[in-house]
């Protein structure tokens, strides 16, 4: 009996141990910091839309202006719509949630040399 | 989708347009097309323009420029232009006449054909585009095309319509606003023209018997620009 919470004890501080460890270890590489304004699910489960968002855009890109294909799901629009920043209405800028990503990871993101990086409304509202 | 479907689909997309929002054209509810549906071959977009009709004005230039975020830096021999005004005049008589002229979306495009990448396309339903995405900014096509309806993007773009990307190094021309047109909507220029001009500009389905710009092109004289390079334009014009 005596082993058996000895055991459990030991576990629980491994454990623990190991939680404190990853958690430094976390706080010493450097993280993208952003912000994801609507929380919630995305149009596929997160591991998925990181890896794979640009195949999606691409596919969609050509359905869109080839076949005239308008499916808002996963249209670079629809993107834009739930992740751009509340304050500056943009998914570009130091905290933008496409812009900051990219940064961190030294990827160029070309799709807003054209397109606005606003989200629908807000543009509807400036003067 | 055969006639006689997309007849019902009008009807009901008109009568749910009537009950929702009283304001708005049931004419042009009716052929709004769903977003999973793919532009159809059994469609011909294009124009046909009165330009008897055609008066001093230029409001369906502005009406484009604002409509697609064309704006220039000042300097017209290198800003782009994707409609203008353009002046005939009779040098025996002096008679002289207006029209607008912008990518007459032709149904053999030479700029289709010049293309090196493929981005210069036909969709199926008639409109001519650029392919952004692909576009390397040759300019063959700007050569190509017997009307000059082409730019190229020569300066860094900011502030663009949602729905009308535009960039640096890529070449750009009449959409026959392709966005509103997939929302069932008619282009700008139409819109402006028959508000403020002297609605000299008809849109709709050359294909379809029951739109007006195909009766009229049935029963009234008509005429392509340049109509000896035989390219079967889907922009008609009447008094030229
Ligand atoms: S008018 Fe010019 S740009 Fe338009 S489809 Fe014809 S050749 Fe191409
Ligand atoms: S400029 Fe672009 S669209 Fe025109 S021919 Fe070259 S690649 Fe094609």
């Amino acid at each position: 009996m005596m082993r058996i919470a000895a055991g459990i004890v030991v576990a629980a501080l491994m454990a623990a141990g190991c939680a404190d460890a990853e958690e430094k270890r976390a706080r010493r590489i450097a993280l993208p910091v952003f912000k994801i304004e609507k929380g919630g699910t995305c149009v596929a489960p997160i591991e998925e839309m990181r890896r794979d968002h640009m195949t999606m855009l691409l596919h969609q890109r050509d359905r869109t202006v080839r076949q005239g294909l308008r499916e808002p799901r996963n249209s670079l629009g629809n993107c834009i719509e739930c992740h751009a920043s509340r304050e500056t209405g943009s998914v570009l800028g130091k905290e933008g949630f496409c812009a900051s990503c990219h940064a961190y990871a030294s990827v160029s993101i070309d799709c807003f040399e054209c397109h606005t990086p606003l989200r629908r409304q807000r543009t509807a509202a400036r003067p | 989708m055969n006639p006689h479907r997309r007849q019902l689909l009008g009807w009901g997309a008109a009568a749910a347009g009537a009950a929702l929002a009283p304001g708005l054209r049931l004419i042009e509810l009716a052929q709004a097309r769903s977003p999973q549906e793919a532009a159809s071959k059994l469609q011909r977009w294009g124009l046909l323009i009165d330009i008897t009709k055609c008066t001093d004005c230029d409001v369906c230039v502005t009406a484009c420029h604002e409509e697609n975020g064309v704006s220039g830096h000042g300097r017209p021999a290198t800003d782009a232009q994707w409609i203008r005004k353009v002046s005939l005049r009779d040098k025996r008589t002096g008679y002289a006449q207006t029209l607008p002229l912008m990518c007459q979306h032709c149904e053999d495009p030479p700029c289709v054909d010049v293309c090196p990448t493929g981005a210069s396309f036909r969709r199926d339903d008639g409109i001519v585009l650029v392919d952004k995405h692909t576009c390397i900014g040759c300019r063959y096509c700007v050569m190509a095309c017997p009307y000059g309806a082409r730019s190229v993007v020569h300066e860094a773009v900011s502030g663009q319509k949602a729905g009308v990307p535009r960039g640096k190094g890529t070449v750009e021309s009449c959409t026959l606003c392709v966005h509103r047109v997939d929302r069932g909507q008619t282009p700008a220029c139409v819109e402006a023209c028959n508000r403020d001009g002297g609605k000299a500009m008809a849109f709709g389905d050359l294909n379809d018997p029951a739109a007006e710009i195909h009766r009229r092109l049935k029963s009234e004289p008509s005429s392509q620009v340049r109509a000896d390079l035989a390219l079967n334009t889907g922009v008609r014009y009447q008094g030229l």
